[in-house]
């Protein structure tokens, strides 16, 4: 079964980003395939390269990261809820007159019609929200 | 048939109605996350017209000494086997 995920909830302050990793796991463990991960509202920061996470911690945008590098995982993140939140990468810094972006390797800026497409390609979207 | 899950606590109990009142027959409701806090036995009322339709996720209710009875928890492999068993799933929160 083909699965998409979108992910509302940012990386600290609500449990929702680590429900949707778990969750992802448990989904490829069972031999389904994630078609897409849409970060969407806060979610976008879970897209960040400049976290930086005490050593006793985990850091969950690089453990999207690395869970898209093992399945070749397609990590996008909306373009218009980034740029409003300082998530930008090297186009769009160019585009907004910024000298410098952050968007962490393995995700990829782009708009709402990669949710549209999710949705019509997947058999099931699972949506992780915000607020817990 | 739709699977929803709520993340939300009693504290916001109106995220709860919300989702119980969206519910048909065979729904089926996953507790995540904070929602967990719901499956204690001081909101078993509110549960009543769920009876046996309400799950919870194990490894957040253990996180938050949340004891409950095994037949109620899933852990999140099970989390998949819902989603793929129900047509949809619906996310409170």
């Amino acid at each position: 079964m083909i699965f998409s995920i979108i992910v509302q909830a940012p990386p600290v302050q609500a449990q929702g980003a680590e429900t949707a990793l778990r969750f992802a796991r448990a989904v490829l463990a069972a031999g389904h395939r994630i078609h897409r991960v849409f970060f969407y509202r806060d979610g976008v920061h879970n897209g960040t390269a400049l976290t930086c996470t005490p050593q006793d911690e985990n850091s969950i945008p690089a453990q999207w990261q690395a869970l898209a590098a093992e399945h070749d995982l397609d990590l996008v993140v909306c373009i218009a809820a980034a740029v409003r939140r300082g998530l930008i990468d090297e186009s769009e810094a160019g585009r907004y007159g910024h000298r410098h972006w952050n968007l962490a390797d393995g995700f990829e800026l782009s708009g709402l019609g990669q949710l549209v497409e999710a949705c019509l390609t997947s058999d099931r979207v699972v949506t992780f929200g915000g607020r817990s | 048939m739709i699977l929803h899950t709520l993340n939300q606590p009693p504290a916001n109990a109106a995220c709860f109605e919300r989702c119980r009142e969206a519910m048909s027959s065979d729904d089926t409701l996953l507790l995540i996350e904070d929602g967990v806090y719901w499956a204690l036995p001081a909101f078993a009322a509110r549960l009543e017209s769920l009876s046996g339709r309400v799950k919870v996720l194990a490894a957040d209710a253990a996180a938050r000494g949340v004891d409950l009875p095994a037949a109620h928890c899933i852990d999140d492999q099970a989390f998949v086997a819902l989603c793929v068993s129900h047509d949809k799933v619906v996310s409170w929160f």
